[in-house]
């Protein structure tokens, strides 16, 4: 028997290593091929289902109406819920008003002055568990804050539930956006004596802003979508609300009391609510992507 | 050698008066970014803290025992946990056996080149899509589409295994498995993303390795690249279980708010959120302090779910 | 006057034929938390001359140079021991505000990094924050002809500083240090991402500047030290306890003194491309 060191692949016996690939290991792999394709097909159909049903559903009575017209009483026909229009923007736009200027100046502390430090990390950290937070206990989050010191459910309530959840997205993509921004631009600023104030504010941000108006969309589109958490702040209101200290209506709980409900028009129109919502959510997001593409650096 | 005269070192040693207006601003500026930053660890706190500070009366009355008590009887004032922390972790459980499996294998799918990557971009796209849609609209879509559409199936099942415990009932209209199912689709987004950002971190030599050792493309998947890629999709399969234990609209809409723990998942159920989403509205007093004890419990839960992803995720960036 | 505890010879490479030093670097050495970048640096710089840092990668002479103007401040863990001293003030003093010291001390960078803004907003964003309220249009005309930058931008004020070729962007951010009138520019290798063309028109730029500022440049390329440079100081990488590089110090003299009879073996070595 000789060394097996000294073999040369020209002793190796013919047969002795399988030439070409095995049909055991050919199948193999052919079926685990299979299974993926079939995965990622079981995954977009809910997608193509959903979109589908909502625009079938939805835009039989999509008409201006919606826009212009208030909620009818059960078993009456037609309508519309533009009070749930206004309420879906106004509870947004509120959130948008708490988390942005919360969500960007932590990113700034982040990326600009912790840099890693304990403090960043720890706040960090608590991002992502405050992202892991689920909706309905934001909700009940703003119940306990703001709707029990306000004495009423309100918009401002909704708002402040929203922005609980809008946060930590803004704070995780503004994050992104200064990080993209190359160390030497920071320090040419610095390195001219501009002032970090002046620094962030004249030449950061601005550079950074394709990334935050990202970050502001998706959050918004995310915040345009949640039920649970206005369930008991923004509540629901049949008309429309007269101020911000009042119980406003919202598309996304619209769509709940409407879609559980047994009437055949609150059905339809919760199905409209849908439609508008879902074209909604789909354009911001794709808006989202395009904005990104636009990079300063 | 020149020195400066004394006015010029005196403004290079400490700024000069006229920017004291801007360096102070500098400075309140640092500060105010310092207490937004440490601002975002009170939410936390603060959201937990008013969360316990509703629930005392129903801790003071019910203590632990809350947790494994099945009773939620609002005529006698008296409530239990237990069928919602069941139905709660069921959901979630049934949710993740269906997702994991389609979530890494779709993961696998966008990680690896199967198709050119101009077709991959917009599948990718497609499924990051899934995450956009609205709980409440996967519930209405549960409602009208879904449900009608799987029973079927289900009845099917009812009849083949009715023998089986978990099968026995006939498939109601408003069940836990069927809710389940949706909530799959839901998480699904959450598996795919951070399991394929895995995937596509892991070194080129380790698949160039596997490859010049004569692996086929499945063996490099399966032996190699899920191997190295596993803390990751294990932290994506926490933090999906996260979302799935929080979800709540589709649920309330879906599961059949039944405060009774039934052994067949083809019956109606109860989740925590779903329990709080549909009788909030209605409670007042000790049923309202009890909602927000289940609503602590579930707190707790996610929290210590998600902590435990963040460490998983962490560990595995810190390894790259 | 201190003794060098380097193990290398020549101690002392600081001592010039000049009278008019704006920089001195007494001992000085550099740490990134416990790793050692730079050890034991004596140097001194003359006031409107070109200095060059010369040496291979990591023998610290970026390092040492972003201390002039406290720019290392910005990196988490990096500390200076030793004495820095600008015009006989200690830089590193904690009474000292390094935004100040950048003010006086202007940095041009590797890669030209403009600011996101217009050819005129980059210019006038330095004036600004010092508080600048002369005439800005001709503060803008004047740095920009003092870059050489002039004839070339003047009809496109507006467009944005990145819409300009590399050559052009590393001009304009040479202007930008020149608006601000520091009295000393620190170059680090600005022109090893130009193409040659670009890169005689910065030089001849600098050639012009030491009329008015005190230039320290870090290059790779040993024809540029020579044709810029009046003093030329050479750095060397050595392996320490640990097996962690530091850089050093080896010789500083006249540029022709460095190429044409350095003191040196590793200097000549260097110069003469047999390194390494």
């Amino acid at each position: 028997m000789t060394n097996p060191s000294d073999r040369v692949i020209s002793d190796i016996a013919p047969g002795e290593f399988d030439t070409g690939v095995s049909s055991g290991r050919k199948v193999f792999g052919n079926v685990m091929t299979g299974l993926v394709f079939a995965c990622v097909a079981i995954a977009i159909l809910p997608l193509a289902s959903i979109i589908f049903m909502v625009i079938a559903n939805g835009l039989g009575r999509f008409s201006p109406a919606v826009f212009t017209e208030l909620p009818p009483p059960p078993l009456v026909e037609g309508g519309g819920f533009r009070n749930a229009i206004v309420g879906t923007l106004l509870t947004c736009l509120i959130g948008a008003l708490i988390s942005v200027p919360f969500g960007v100046l932590t990113a700034v502390y982040n990326v600009e002055f912790g840099r890693g430090n304990k403090l960043s990390q720890f706040v960090h950290f608590c991002t992502n568990v405050l992202s892991g937070v689920p909706s309905i206990i934001a909700g009940l989050f703003a119940y306990g804050v703001v709707v029990l010191t306000l004495g009423t459910f309100s918009a401002i309530a909704g708002g402040v539930a929203l922005a609980v959840l809008m946060a930590p997205i803004v704070i995780r993509t503004a994050e992104e956006g200064l990080k993209s921004i190359p160390r030497d631009v920071r320090q040419a600023a610095v390195g001219i004596g501009a002032t970090n104030f002046q620094s962030v504010f004249s030449i950061i941000l601005p550079a950074a802003l394709p990334f935050i108006a990202t970050g502001v969309t998706l959050a918004l589109a995310r915040a345009a979508g949640e039920t649970a958490p206005l369930l008991f702040t923004a509540l629901f209101n049949q008309y429309d609300a007269k101020g911000l200290r009042e119980p406003i209506a919202t598309l996304s709980v619209l769509i709940y009391n409407y879609a559980i409900s047994p009437y055949k028009n609150q059905q339809e129109l919760a199905w409209v609510a849908a439609l508008i919502v879902v074209l909604l959510i789909l354009a911001v997001s794709i808006l989202a992507r395009a904005l990104t593409s636009r990079k300063v650096y | 050698m020149t020195s400066l005269t004394t006015a010029q070192q005196e403004t290079l040693i400490e700024s000069s008066s006229k920017f004291s207006g801007v360096r102070l601003t500098d400075r309140i500026f640092y500060w105010l970014t310092v207490i937004l930053a440490i601002g975002i660890g009170l939410v936390l706190i603060w959201i937990t803290y008013s969360l316990l500070s509703i629930a005392i009366p129903a801790i003071a009355s019910f203590g632990l025992g809350f947790l494994a008590s099945s009773t939620w009887n609002p005529v006698q004032d008296v409530y239990g946990a237990f069928p919602q922390i069941y139905g709660t972790i069921l959901s979630s459980f049934i949710a993740l056996l269906f997702a994991i499996p389609l979530g890494v294998g779709v993961a696998i799918f966008l990680s690896e080149n199967f198709l050119p990557r101009k077709i991959l971009t917009p599948i990718a796209f497609t499924v990051e899509l899934l995450a956009a849609i609205p709980s409440v609209v996967y519930g209405m879509w549960g409602i009208f589409i879904f449900i009608p559409a799987i029973l079927p199936l289900l009845k099917w099942v009812n009849n083949a295994f009715g023998w089986v415990p978990i099968f026995s009932t006939s498939p109601s209209t408003r069940q836990l498995f069927a809710a389940s199912l949706v909530l799959a689709i839901m998480i699904l987004p959450t598996i795919i993303a951070i399991s394929r950002d895995t995937m596509i971190s892991i070194p080129p030599q380790l698949r160039q390795g596997a490859y010049g050792l004569g692996a086929t493309r499945w063996e490099t998947i399966t032996k190699v690249l899920v191997p190295a890629g596993l803390s990751g999709i294990i932290g994506s399969i926490m933090l999906a279980l996260g979302r799935a234990l929080g979800e709540t609209m589709a649920l309330a809409m879906l599961v059949g708010n039944s405060n009774r723990i039934n052994i067949s998942w083809f019956a109606p159920a109860s989740t925590i959120s779903a329990l709080i989403a549909n009788q909030f509205g209605e409670a007042s007093g000790l049923q309202k302090s009890a909602l927000f004890y289940e609503a602590l419990v579930l707190m707790l839960l996610t929290l210590a779910v998600n902590v435990l992803a963040e460490f998983i995720v962490g560990r595995f960036q810190q390894v790259e | 006057m201190t003794t060098n505890p380097s193990t290398q010879p020549n101690a002392r490479s600081s001592m010039l034929p000049e009278s008019d030093v704006v920089i001195q670097t007494e001992n000085v050495s550099i740490y990134y938390g416990s790793f050692q970048a730079v050890r034991n640096v004596f140097l001194d710089i003359p006031k409107n001359r070109v200095v060059a840092f010369i040496g291979p990668s990591g023998c610290g002479k970026s390092t040492l140079l972003r201390c002039y103007n406290r720019l290392n401040d910005l990196i988490p863990g990096a500390r200076v021991e030793g004495k820095i001293t600008y015009q006989g003030v200690d830089l590193y003093d904690p009474k000292v505000d390094p935004v100040e010291v950048r003010r006086r001390v202007g940095m041009v960078f590797q890669k030209a990094n403009p600011f996101p803004k217009s050819i005129y907003e980059n210019i006038a964003f330095g004036a600004r924050v010092n508080g600048y309220k002369g005439d800005m249009d001709e503060l803008v005309e004047r740095s920009l002809r003092g870059s050489a930058l002039w004839d070339e931008v003047k009809d496109k004020l507006k467009q944005s500083g990145l819409s300009l070729s590399g050559g052009q962007q590393q001009r304009l951010c040479i202007a930008r240090a020149i608006a601000i009138e520091p009295e000393v520019i620190l170059m680090d290798e600005p022109c090893s991402a130009l193409d040659p063309i670009s890169t005689l028109r910065v030089e001849d730029l600098i050639h012009e500047l030491k009329q008015q500022f005190t230039i320290i440049i870090v290059t790779h390329n040993m024809q540029q030290a020579s044709r810029v440079a009046d003093y030329t100081a050479f750095f060397n990488a050595e392996a320490g306890d640990g097996g962690s590089r530091f850089g050093y110090l080896v010789e500083y003299d006249r540029t022709e003194n460095i190429f044409n009879s350095p003191k040196q073996q590793s200097t000549q070595d260097y110069v003469s491309g047999r390194f390494g």
